[in-house]
């Protein structure tokens, strides 16, 4: 079908869109997942980093993420009106949580 | 870049049929996980206002299992290896390898799924139920809600995996298939989020 396509069409096509990653690449992500939920549990049960586990566990959460939504969900190869579609609601989510916590947790206590 | 994951038609392609040149079922599913990631949002919310806020046990430090809980959250981020290596099979017409990697990835999500109720067994017995304090509620809320879209996602999977068995699964419906990761993966990046807040930060 790819080959039927005018010129043009395949321009915007690889101008836009990239081939999506191959298996070894999948395995490749997979063993960073799994690398940085085991560094995660490892963390949990170091006392000396407790005064700063919510920076380290919200870093490694937040990198899994994103390497499963780029990578996985490929918004990374796709086109940037799915990412938009994606991160506005992400960012208002993430805005909606950390508004609450001020709202109830911290400001109380000032 | 390896190319083996090349299709006929390039996902995000687009298509001159529509306004935006994007196919409109894939734009569609995006707009409702955009939608999914409000609706959690606000589970999660709620459980971080209530937390350390309940009057009376089960408190959290008495019944989570962090040992467990990674066992099963490694169970559910290989699945979404699992699922990705499906798309990948459905993508070069690989038929006994998507059956393979979608029952795979439905016996992961199911084994998951088996993680869960026997945390929430175990919690009943420690007398955390959904009205016995603040982190019961919010708690078995959050994780159910999420367990709940494991389930579909499963149930979705072995619709797929029966498709495929009988041949109506071929390269022309890689997109099917993408649409059913995006929600998988989707699942899984929520349990990431979960894991980190609920069962981590005690």
């Amino acid at each position: 079908m790819s080959a039927e396509m005018p010129n043009s069409t395949q321009h915007e096509i690889e101008h836009d869109v990239r081939a999506h990653p191959g298996a070894k690449q999948y395995l490749v992500i997979a063993t960073i997942l799994t690398i940085l939920t085991a560094g995660e549990v490892a963390v949990f049960y170091v006392p000396a980093l407790a005064s700063v586990l919510v920076y380290i566990l919200v870093t490694l959460s937040a990198a899994k993420f994103a390497l499963v939504v780029m990578f996985y969900m490929h918004l990374k190869f796709d086109s940037r009106i799915f990412s938009g579609v994606f991160l506005a609601p992400l960012a208002l989510a993430v805005g909606v949580v950390i508004s609450l916590i001020i709202l109830f947790r911290v400001l109380p206590q000032i | 870049m390896n190319h083996s994951a090349a299709i006929p038609v390039p996902h995000g392609a687009p298509h001159a049929e529509t306004a935006t040149g994007l196919d409109t079922w894939k734009l569609g599913f995006w707009t409702f996980i955009g939608s999914e990631t409000l609706f959690f949002g606000s589970l999660i919310s709620t459980y971080m206002v209530y937390k350390g806020r309940s009057v009376a046990g089960p408190y959290p430090h008495d019944v989570l299992n962090i040992p467990l809980t990674s066992v099963s959250t490694f169970v559910l981020l290989m699945s979404s290896l699992m699922m990705v290596l499906a798309l990948a099979a459905v993508q070069r017409g690989d038929r006994r390898g998507t059956l393979t990697w979608l029952m795979a990835t439905a016996l992961f999500g199911a084994t998951f799924l088996g993680f869960q109720a026997f945390e929430f067994t175990h919690f009943y017995g420690e007398g955390l139920t959904l009205s016995s304090n603040l982190f019961g509620s919010s708690f078995y809320v959050l994780t159910g809600f999420h367990g709940a879209h494991v389930t579909v996602g499963v149930i979705w999977l072995l619709a797929l995996w029966v498709q495929a068995l009988r041949g109506r699964l071929g390269q022309a419906d890689a997109l099917t298939v993408e649409i059913a990761g995006l929600y998988w993966h989707f699942v899984d990046v929520v349990w990431i989020a979960i894991f980190t807040l609920v069962y981590l930060l005690e």
